[in-house]
C-alpha cells in the first residue's frame, strides 16, 4: 500500500466542553483526584442538533475542500454511534460533499478502531486501482450512564481522510499492520442505551497487549526504531493509558504530545487516534515520519506508518486548532440536558 | 419538520445539504433556492448550477422562544436572514448562543428534525459565527 497515501484531511470536535471537575462536583467525588486520576481536564460535547453524521460532514468537508468529489469512489464511515441502526451514514456524508451517486458505502464497526480499518480498506481499494479516491471518517457522539466511570471521559469528535495515489498525498502509507483477538473488554448488546465494560479487562489485556503488539509488529515489519519517527499518535480513552503505551514502546512526550488531545476533549472514542492524527498533520514538516495505533475494544489495534511530502506545506490549517480553542464551558445543569435530548434518540 | 414529509424532503436534497442554487452568467445573478429560468433575462439567460460557498453576513434576526413541537428541548434559538456573498438571501437558524446584525457566518451541517423517534432524520444546513 505504498503508494498510497492522505490526500486531504479534517477534524471536527464540537465547542461545548464540560469539565471532569464539574462532574466530580455533582457525584459527590474528589475532583482532584477524578481529574489526575483520568488524566482528562474536560470533554467535548455535542449540541443538541450534532450527531455522528453531522460531525462526519464537517470533517469530511473540511478534508476535501477545494478536492473535486466526483473522484471519490468508496467511503466508509467507522462509528459506534451511527444516528441509524438500519441506514448508512456514509450515504448522508457522501451526499452533503457531492460524492454521490458514483461510489460505494457502508458504515464500519469495531468500538474505537472503526475509523482506521476505514482507512485500510480505503487504501486498499486506492492501491488496487478499483477506487480513484476513497473517503474514510471515523466519529462519535460517546455516552456513558451518568456516574459511570465513562461519563467523565465520554466525548464527541470526527476526523475524516481522502485517500489517493501516493503522488497527490500530503502524507505517504508506509505501511499498516493489525493485531485482533477474542477480548471481552468492553461491549454493548443491540438495544442497550449504555455499554458494560469488563473491568478486569480494559488496561492490560485489552488496550495495552493489542496496542504495544500492533506497534511492534509494524515496526518489526518496516524494520523502524520509535526514533526514527517524529510523532507517535495512539489511541486516547483517557490521558494516562496512551502516555503508557507510549513509554513501553520507547516513544517520548517530544513525539506524543503534538497528538495527544485527550486531556482537552476527552474520549472522543472513533475519532479519538485519528483527531491526534489530523493534530499532529498540522504541525508535520515534509519527511517527518508520524506513527499511529488505534484501540478497539472486542478487540484490535490497527498501526500506520506515515511519512509527510512536501505537500504538506501546501495545505493550509484543517481548523482543528479554533474548534479546541475557541470553546464554550457547561455546568451540570446544561449539560444534563444535551444528554436527556441525547438518549431520547 | 414532521409534516414535511420523506419525499418532498428528499427532492431538495441538493439544496438542504449543500447549498446548491442556480446562476445565471448572462445578468451575473445567483439565485438560491435555485431557479432553473432567470426571471431578468428569461429566454436570453445562460442558467447553470452553482454551488454556493456557505459563508455570508446576517441581514436581521430574530429570537425564538416558543418554538413549534419539532424544536421543543432547544429554545430558545436565533432565525436568521442571511445575506450570501453570492448575493441569495437566506433564512436559517444560527447555531450561536448570541448573534448580532452584520455577523459573518458560515453554513454548518445539521440535525433540522426528524420524523418522530423512529421516523427518519432530517438534515441540512444552518450558520455558524464566524466572529
Ligand atoms: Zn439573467
Amino acid at each position: 500500500m505504498d503508494d498510497t497515501g492522505i490526500a486531504g484531511y479534517g477534524g471536527y470536535v464540537p465547542s461545548l466542553r464540560i469539565e471532569t471537575r464539574e462532574i466530580a462536583r455533582i457525584w459527590g467525588e474528589d475532583p482532584d483526584e477524578i481529574e489526575n486520576g483520568l488524566g482528562v481536564r474536560q470533554k467535548s460535547v455535542p449540541d443538541l442538533d450534532e450527531d455522528t453524521a453531522t460531525m462526519s460532514v464537517e470533517a469530511a468537508r473540511r478534508a476535501t475542500d477545494g478536492e473535486d468529489s466526483s473522484r471519490i469512489e468508496a467511503i466508509y464511515v467507522g462509528s459506534e454511534s451511527h444516528p441509524y441502526a438500519v441506514k448508512p451514514t456514509a450515504t448522508i456524508v457522501g451526499a452533503a460533499i457531492g460524492a454521490t451517486p458514483g461510489m460505494t458505502a457502508a458504515d464500519y464497526e469495531f468500538a474505537c478502531k472503526a475509523g482506521t480499518a476505514a482507512i485500510q480498506t480505503g487504501a486498499g481499494l486506492v492501491s488496487s486501482g478499483v477506487a480513484d479516491r476513497a473517503l474514510a471518517v471515523g466519529a462519535d457522539v460517546s455516552q456513558g450512564a451518568p456516574g459511570d466511570a465513562l461519563e467523565y471521559s465520554a466525548a464527541a469528535g470526527a476526523a475524516a481522510f481522502l485517500l489517493g495515489d501516493a503522488d497527490d498525498a500530503v502524507a505517504k502509507l508506509e505501511g499498516t499492520t493489525s493485531y485482533t483477538s477474542d477480548t471481552p473488554d468492553f461491549w454493548r448488546r443491540e438495544g442497550e442505551r449504555y455499554p458494560q465494560h469488563g473491568e478486569r479487562f480494559t488496561g492490560k489485556p485489552a488496550y495495552f497487549k493489542h496496542t504495544i503488539n500492533a506497534g511492534q509488529n509494524l515496526l518489526g515489519e518496516l524494520d523502524r526504531a520509535p526514533e526514527d519517527y517524529s510523532y507517535a499518535v495512539f489511541h486516547q480513552p483517557n490521558g494516562k493509558f496512551p502516555v503508557k503505551a507510549a513509554h513501553q514502546l520507547g516513544f517520548t512526550e517530544e513525539q506524543y504530545e503534538a497528538g495527544l488531545l485527550s486531556p482537552e476533549i476527552g474520549n472522543t472514542y472513533s475519532a479519538a487516534s485519528l483527531l491526534g492524527l489530523v493534530a499532529v498533520l498540522d504541525e508535520a514538516e515534509p519527511d517527518d515520519r508520524i506513527f499511529v495505533t488505534s484501540f478497539g475494544s472486542g478487540a484490535g489495534s490497527d498501526a500506520f506508518s506515515f511519512r509527510a511530502t512536501e505537500k504538506i506545506e501546501e495545505t493550509g490549517d484543517s481548523k482543528l486548532r479554533d474548534d479546541l480553542t475557541d470553546v464554550e464551558h457547561l455546568d451540570y445543569a446544561m449539560y444534563a440536558r444535551h444528554k436527556d435530548k441525547i438518549q431520547e434518540e | 419538520m414532521t409534516e414535511m414529509g420523506a419525499p418532498r424532503f428528499w427532492r431538495n436534497i441538493q439544496q438542504r445539504y449543500r447549498l446548491t442554487g442556480t446562476r445565471c452568467d448572462t445578468c451575473d445573478t445567483t439565485y438560491f433556492p435555485p431557479r432553473q429560468l432567470c426571471p431578468e433575462c428569461r429566454r436570453e439567460g445562460d442558467v447553470e448550477e452553482q454551488e454556493l460557498n456557505g459563508t455570508g453576513t446576517v441581514v436581521t434576526y430574530t429570537t425564538v422562544h416558543e418554538p413549534s413541537p419539532e424544536y421543543e428541548g432547544d429554545s430558545p434559538y436565533s432565525l436568521a436572514i442571511v445575506e450570501l456573498d453570492e448575493g441569495p438571501r437566506v433564512t436559517a437558524q444560527i447555531v450561536d448562543d448570541e448573534i448580532q446584525v452584520g455577523d459573518e457566518v458560515e453554513a454548518c451541517f445539521r440535525r433540522m428534525g426528524e420524523g418522530g423517534g423512529d421516523g427518519v432524520i432530517y438534515y441540512g444546513f444552518k450558520f455558524r459565527s464566524l466572529d
